[in-house]
């Protein structure tokens, strides 16, 4: 088979499925159990360190409210 | 020992500059190296004058000169880009604004790319290049990665205009929609994309915390993207090392499909996965409520990149692409809708709760009406995408009418929020000047989209019609130049309502530039606590 009839063939069959797969494996992921307080802790990170950098001693999890 | 080394790459870099220009083929070339000397030693003497400073960087602050350098150049270049807009707007109503004086440099054809490269890259580039060194610094925690390269990045871009904006008033072109730059411009963009990229990155890998916030996803697929485009888009060999031309690698309908996967990307990742980059931060800070739904962000960024790289194909309907690459096209078009219209009702929903904002804040209401443009505008480009729809907006004023909604509705509505919310912030100032004159730049900017989009709708769909007017025998019932003929009034209406865009964006600076001079530095809180 030609390279581009072979190509056209790949792209439209096991590249569209596993590209789709990967998209669903991605939906179901932000889904999962226990990613809600993830999730709100990280839309809340923008509100902090607005001024200065956090200091460099304090553990990566824990910065509070500058 | 670094800054001898800096000292002597400029002087190389000028003198070979210099050559250049001695043995120039044409006249974009000659003033491109000129300009490239120029810019060579004056960096040169910048770095000669410092060298006995003691530089001492002080991580625990943020890296914010860079930034405002960005907020001034976006504010700078926006004007330009409009000014160059409505001038060309009118040559299109009044063709005799095309001076015989000035063919060949000030006509339309000249005058065109500029306006559009000066409105997305200048104008639009320097907004994504500010925020993004705004924003991964904020949600990193960290000060930017890479010391001085933040300015390299920033006179690089710069420097990039500069050399595309003359080269193409003089003739120095490729010839590619969007992608006009010349070979050595497009390798110095290059550079400067990978430093920029470096910059973000380096920000990211340092941060302090422990997760990568919505915007920075976004900003990163705009810089990767946009840096694997560019050099697919721009593969072309040039005619000499001492000329502007060179030629494409790629041929015929290869390159009409490269062109337009590069071209419809970077509407699609330069203007909207960037700028999403933008809402996904400006929108909550401003808001003073975090997004809607980080969910839904999070599924809107993997859609859109799933999708977006597809939608190409469009461009070319009822061309020699094979029909199924374009049937491709459209349907990746048409299932965009999806994640378009999610992040939008993801940003407006930012708001609920606080919709009493709007009333009180011109901010918000700006940053509100540029989501509202991204979800039309986004309802607009799918709705055209379907083949029997593009047969009659093909070609049209429909398609120009179509990409400023977006880009003045979606990207300049939104960048001019950021830029109200950045300078009070990076200027240390309390608050705006005035939210009056906020209040005037948003109705004109709202009112001039509105005219500009609905004169170009009915002029497209008019020409559109005309165009494939039959009688009774078949025989075409226009000519050409009738349609033409048929436009001017909406062309007047068009140059109107970026007349009104124009001076909203003046008014604009004005208030800015008030903020910085007018308003006493706010009162750092600290200084003042008495000890317990």
């Amino acid at each position: 088979m030609e390279t581009y009839s072979f190509l056209r063939q790949f792209a439209d069959s096991w590249a569209l499925l596993s590209l789709f797969l990967i998209f669903l494996g991605v939906v179901v992921w932000a889904f999962r159990p226990g990613s809600r307080g993830v999730h709100d802790e990280v839309a809340n990170s923008i509100f902090r360190n607005d001024r200065k950098p956090a200091p460099a001693d304090e553990p990566k999890s824990n910065v509070k409210e500058a | 020992m670094w800054d001898y080394l800096k000292l002597v790459v400029l002087g190389l870099i000028a003198l070979a500059a210099a050559i250049a220009s001695n043995y120039a083929w044409d006249l974009a070339y000659q003033v491109n190296a000129i300009i490239v000397m120029l810019a060579a030693g004056i960096t040169f003497l910048v770095v000669l004058r410092g060298m006995d400073e003691v530089k001492t960087v002080n991580q625990n602050e943020y890296m914010d000169g860079v930034v405002r350098a960005g907020v001034i150049a976006t504010a700078f270049w926006g004007v330009v880009g409009f000014l160059v807009g409505v001038v060309i707007a009118s040559q299109l109503a009044w063709p005799w604004l095309n001076f015989e004086a000035l063919q060949g440099i000030g006509n339309f054809g000249r005058l065109r790319p500029l306006h559009t490269s000066a409105v997305i890259f200048a104008f639009g580039g320097n907004a994504l290049i500010m925020s993004s060194f705004y924003i991964v610094q904020r949600t990193s925690a960290v000060r930017l990665w890479g010391g001085n390269l933040g300015w390299f990045v920033f006179w690089g871009w710069q420097l990039v205009i500069v050399l595309a904006a003359t080269g193409y008033i003089l003739g120095g072109t490729q010839s590619k929609e969007y992608a006009e730059p010349v070979w050595y411009v497009d390798i110095l963009i290059t550079v400067v994309w990978v430093a920029f990229l470096a910059v973000f990155a380096g920000t990211l890998m340092k941060r302090k915390e422990p997760h990568i916030y919505v915007a920075n996803w976004f900003l990163l697929a705009m810089i990767i993207t946009i840096a694997m485009l560019h050099l697919v888009n721009n593969m072309a060999i040039p005619v000499s090392v001492f000329s502007s031309q060179s030629v494409q690698v790629t041929a015929g309908v290869q390159d009409a499909m490269i062109q337009w996967w590069y071209g419809h990307n970077a509407v699609g990742f330069f203007l909207t996965a960037g700028f999403l980059g933008m809402m996904y931060y400006f929108v909550p800070k401003q808001a003073e409520r975090p997004v809607y739904s980080y969910k839904l962000s999070i599924i809107h960024f993997w859609a859109l990149i799933f999708l977006y790289i597809w939608a190409g194909p469009h461009h070319l309907h009822y061309t020699a692409l094979p029909d199924w690459a374009s049937t491709l096209g459209m349907v990746f078009s048409i299932i965009l809708w999806m994640p378009s219209w999610g992040g939008m009702i993801n940003g407006l929903m930012t708001l609920s709760g606080a919709w009493d904002k709007l009333r009180t804040d011109p901010v918000i209401r700006m940053m509100v009406v540029s989501i509202g443009f991204y979800g039309m505008s986004t309802f607009e480009g799918p709705m055209m995408s379907i083949k029997a729809v593009n047969s009659l907006s093909h070609y049209t004023d429909w398609t120009i009418g179509h990409v400023h909604s977006g880009a003045l509705g979606w990207n300049g509505m939104i960048t001019f929020g950021a830029l109200y919310f950045l300078v009070p912030r990076l200027w240390n100032r309390e608050r705006l000047y005035s939210l009056t004159l906020v209040s005037w730049h948003f109705w004109l900017a709202t009112i001039g989209i509105v005219l500009y989009a609905s004169a170009m709708w009915v002029s497209g769909i008019m020409e559109g019609l005309m165009w494939r007017e039959v009688d009774a025998n078949g025989y075409l019932v226009n000519a050409f130049a009738d349609t033409v003929a048929a436009k001017y009034p909406m062309y007047v209406v068009r140059m109107l309502g970026g007349l009104l865009f124009l001076a909203g964006s003046v008014i604009m600076c004005y208030n800015l530039w008030m903020t910085v001079r007018a308003l006493p530095s706010r009162v750092t809180t600290h200084a003042a606590v008495p000890a317990e």
